[in-house]
């Protein structure tokens, strides 16, 4: 008896494990209880985001209640916390269940340990060590399974599967595809898609981390090295400005995989595909290994010292007003100040990195979150406005998908019926054109519901008609928590400054948080940093529309990373000067650079990131960069100096640091587009940014673009606007000066065509929103 | 099992094509059953008519069409019919004979009988004769039959006190 009376919580209970005492609360689980404190439990099925299944037995121990010991033994993970329960995790007769189911999932599994690549971080490996025999009484045969290709990312070698369904809970209930399933019975059982198909789903590596043997394994890495070869080093996911933590697992400097780093404000435990498996990008055949400079036409390596100078020459030859500097939404806080520090120098103004932003016209700037993401799996209501969220940032859909599952209700207005992995409640699916009007509609629900609209867009809104879906959706917005999300299909929208203003509005009127989604992966910390146009300065677009004279590119592809590629590869040809910090040299920027410093990309340099709740992360290096590529900040220095421009005096990063000064949040500002009247009978084009083609270093990574949700390029429209055009499916069909395939593709709303941009044949097509002319090839 | 590597082709079925309004009245009526939200407990009586109407097995592109009639996964339709014994997922004959050789008819002669059928049928036990006349069931498990062991059911309906004349007489009857 203790002397010590226990102040127990309502809804905690007092437990014993192995002797400690603890408190856990009321329906937790033994396993939950043992690993809060420490004791270690062996264990396959259990995870502890994925429902429990308690097929594996592998967790029995021995519990004590009301001082009776239970006859038989019980699962640890599916056996409630009682209050007085006494659990022996140890006990002579605990470890005897569960050095016999060991035995018996030992039975099938083959003993090919050497040539598995779980082999040094295998879960069955570490606990047939610690709680298994150290001899086999098993001498039959063992059953094989054959094997199922299921894409290229993931290998499987399912005769290792012990069935612990980890993957199959894993698709069903976090990526909600219900891709993978237990066939067959008993002996029989085995894992698999029974139909023969790629998982498809944005998130699917995590089942290879999920998978405690050999079963399922990294494809890409396949036979690459061993785990205990590998340095691991926390690094940060720069696809998509979630900001997902990660490992870098690297061998001498070379990134061999990626694997996720628990956060539970922003990923958890989990890693999207295109931050997975993105790091093959970093060695394409195209990387820039050493500076290059182009002289009558022809471009030869050359030295650093070389470089630099040619590139402080072409920067002096043009005026400060003629320079234009265009940044990556990706740079890091770093790289963008020096480049501010640079047009400062320089005398120039014009500085952006909204490269892929149509409508600048309310000087945008993304702000932090209002619903973080870790409260968006607890909304009751979320509006989606532009946004095919499951593609633009799937750890984020994961979290709306959980709010879903608990009840929560999702409308969406977008401009083609985008996939998502969860039932929308309402949904409104309008062409480009008319994409405005359709919000202006939920805004007249919300000013219909009592909210008073805004000067700027009461006539608008006045002018609309809404109608029964948007006033359930205005109700569920104003019910309880709520989110308004803007995703990329609305701020790379024309008339972004209206989807904006409106979205901004219908949140404020219903009490909804409002999240934009920024355009890249450091947007936020960009537009903090003040890395766009000073006094006078010029946005992107008007930089590109009013060419200048010089240019730099820093961490920029033309054509693929500008709203209008077209455009952009006219004002950069014509360009007089044209100094392109860039990894990779593709055609078209050696088309129209007069020299291309090589820089690392995130992995192999240090830089800080700001994600989408305004939490600034630090990455280390944990890559080396190829050959004389240097880190950004490293080459801007240089640069700097040799052009002995103020604030480029630092030695090193600490003192980089030290100069970035905080500036006052940038406010937006309310000027709005002119409205265009949409024309009747004429197709808009419809673009979005593939998943796995958003930044260069996923155009290059390999087994992402051999995925099938990375599409080949076509012109998708539905079968009633291909009808009108007298168009079939897998029609070649002339679109400016490309011809791309026609698919019938039920998604895309009458009056759009969706022509996804990033793909060679489409980068340099009209931009979104504009109108397309087929004509028959 | 290899996956039978059909996606492609069942991808896009209509349940409303594929499926017979016969198939889809029986499968309403069990659907009718349990609480709206709880579909997926009328799958196996889902996919057991959807292998009557096609006589006597089911294929992927029926399997898919069920799922997507009761708005489900279609995963959860491939694990069900491959899990239970009585939902074929391979073609066999369109009579299904399965003589039970649990304990009660076992001791009673099932055995003997099995040998007689495939004798008389000239194919194993889980194989179907050329003609596609006959699928002889293998190892059918007690169908609560003890009573009047040896016994089988064909087609589901139960035959009891089975003799080799009897067998006969049954088997020659099945069209």
């Amino acid at each position: 008896m203790s002397a010590q009376p226990t102040t127990t919580a309502p809804d905690l209970v007092n437990i014993e494990v192995d002797g400690k005492p603890t408190q856990i609360r009321k329906g937790a689980m033994i396993i939950e209880a043992a690993d809060a404190i420490g004791v270690a439990i062996p264990r396959f099925c259990y995870h502890r985001k994925l429902p429990i299944a308690a097929n594996c037995r592998m967790c029995l121990v021995d519990v004590e209640m009301g001082g009776k010991l239970m006859p038989k033994p019980q699962p640890a993970c599916a056996t409630p916390v009682a209050d007085g329960m006494k659990v022996m995790t140890r006990s002579d007769k605990a470890l005897k269940f569960q050095k016999d189911v060991m035995e018996f999932l030992l039975i099938n599994h083959p003993l090919d340990c050497p040539i598995c690549d779980q082999g040094g971080e295998c879960e069955l490996q570490d606990v047939a060590l610690g709680y298994g025999r150290s001899v086999s009484r098993y001498t039959e045969r063992k059953r094989t399974i054959a094997d199922e290709n299921i894409g290229p990312l993931v290998a499987t070698e399912m005769t290792r599967c012990i069935q612990c369904t980890r993957c199959v809970r894993f698709t069903s209930e976090i990526a909600g595809t219900y891709e993978l399933g237990g066939m067959n019975r008993g002996e029989n059982l085995q894992i698999g898609t029974y139909i023969g198909k790629t998982v498809e789903t944005e998130l699917s590596g995590n089942i290879i981390d999920v998978c405690p043997v050999g079963a399922l394994t990294n494809k890409p890495f396949q036979f690459k090295a061993r785990a205990w070869e590998l340095i691991a080093r926390p690094s940060i996911a720069y696809h998509d400005a979630l900001g997902s933590n990660l490992w870098l697992h690297t061998r001498r400097g070379e990134v061999l995989r990626t694997v996720p780093r628990d956060n539970e404000s922003v990923n958890e435990c989990w890693l999207s595909d295109r931050d997975r498996f993105s790091y093959q990008g970093l060695y394409a055949a195209d990387r820039l290994h050493a500076p290059e400079i182009k002289r009558n036409g022809q471009w030869q390596q050359a030295s650093w010292e070389e470089a630099l100078s040619v590139a402080a020459e072409a920067l002096k030859s043009v005026p400060g007003s003629e320079l234009g500097i265009l940044a990556s939404p990706a740079a890091t806080n770093e790289e963008g100040n020096l480049l501010v520090r640079l047009a400062r120098g320089l005398g120039s103004a014009h500085v952006d990195h909204r490269l892929r932003q149509l409508d600048l016209s309310d000087r945008p700037v993304v702000a932090r979150f209002e619903v973080p993401v870790a409260e968006v799996s607890q909304v009751k209501g979320a509006l989606l406005v532009g946004s095919d969220l499951r593609y633009e940032m799937p750890l984020l859909n994961h979290r709306l998908h959980q709010a879903v599952k608990r009840g929560a209700k999702v409308y969406t207005i977008n401009p083609a019926r985008f996939g998502f992995n969860y039932a929308l409640a309402g949904e409104a699916i309008v062409s480009p054109a008319a994409l405005v009007d359709a919000l202006l509609a939920l805004a007249k629900a919300a000013v219909a519901d009592g909210a008073s609209a805004p000067a700027a867009l009461a006539d608008a809104i006045d002018g609309a008609q809404h109608d029964e879906g948007d006033r359930d959706a205005i109700a569920v917005l104003k019910a309880g928590k709520a989110v308004v999300i803007l995703g990329e299909a609305a701020a790379t929208h024309p008339q972004a400054s209206w989807l904006r203003a409106v979205a901004r509005f219908i949140a404020q009127a219903t009490g909804a948080g409002y999240n934009e989604l920024p355009v890249g992966a450091n947007a936020l910390g960009l537009g903090q940093g003040g890395v766009l146009p000073g006094n006078g300065g010029l946005d992107a677009q008007a930089m590109l529309a009013q060419p200048r004279k010089g240019y730099v590119l820093y961490g920029v592809e033309p054509p693929h990373d500008f709203a209008d590629g077209a455009k952009a590869l006219a004002a950069l040809g014509a360009a007089q000067a044209v100094v392109a910090f860039s990894a990779y040299a593709s055609p078209a920027l050696r088309e129209v650079a007069n020299v291309i410093l090589p820089i690392a990309l995130l992995p192999e340099t240090d830089g800080t990131l700001v994600n989408v709740d305004g939490l600034a992360q630090s990455a280390i290096a944990g890559a080396k960069a190829p050959g004389e590529a240097r880190a950004g900040w490293k080459v801007l220095r240089a640069l700097g100096g040799l052009l002995q421009l103020a604030g480029f005096e630092f030695d090193d990063l600490a003192g980089l640091r030290e100069g970035i000064t905080e500036r006052p949040q940038p406010a937006h500002g309310t000027t709005l587009a002119p409205r265009q009247p949409s024309a009747v009978g004429t197709l808009v084009r419809l673009a979005t940014w593939p998943i796995y083609r958003t930044d260069a270093v996923l155009r290059r990574a390999t087994a992402l673009n051999a995925h099938p949700i990375n599409r080949p390029a076509a012109v998708r429209m539905n079968a009633n606007d291909a009808m009108h055009q007298g168009l079939t499916a897998g029609a070649q069909v002339r679109v400016a000066d490309t011809l791309l395939a026609v698919a019938i593709d039920p998604s895309v709303p009458d009056g759009a065509v969706w022509i996804e941009a990033a793909h060679d044949l489409t980068a340099t097509l009209p931009p979104y929103g504009a109108a397309i002319t087929l004509s028959k090839a | 099992m290899k996956a039978t590597g059909n996606y492609e082709q069942v991808k896009h079925v209509d349940p409303l094509v594929v499926l017979s309004e016969h198939t889809r009245h029986h499968i309403d009526e069990w659907v009718a059953k349990f609480p709206a939200d709880r579909k997926r407990s009328a799958l196996i009586q889902a996919l057991f008519a959807a292998q009557e109407q096609n006589r006597g097995f089911l294929n992927d592109e029926l399997i898919v069409a069920v799922t997507k009639y009761l708005d489900l996964p279609a995963v959860w339709g491939y694990e069900v019919a491959s899990f239970y014994s009585m939902l074929e997922t391979k073609p066999v004959g369109r009579n299904n004979v399965a003589i039970c050789t649990n304990i009660s008819c076992w001791l009673n002669g099932a055995e003997g009988l099995v040998r007689h059928c495939e004798k008389k049928l000239g194919v194993k036990l889980g194989e179907s004769t050329p003609d596609g006349r006959v699928y002889l069931k293998r190892e059918e498990e007690c169908i609560a039959a003890c009573v009047y062991a040896p016994a089988m059911t064909v087609n589901g309906h139960y035959h009891e006190r089975l003799t080799p004349e009897k067998l006969d007489e049954i088997l020659d009857g099945l069209e």
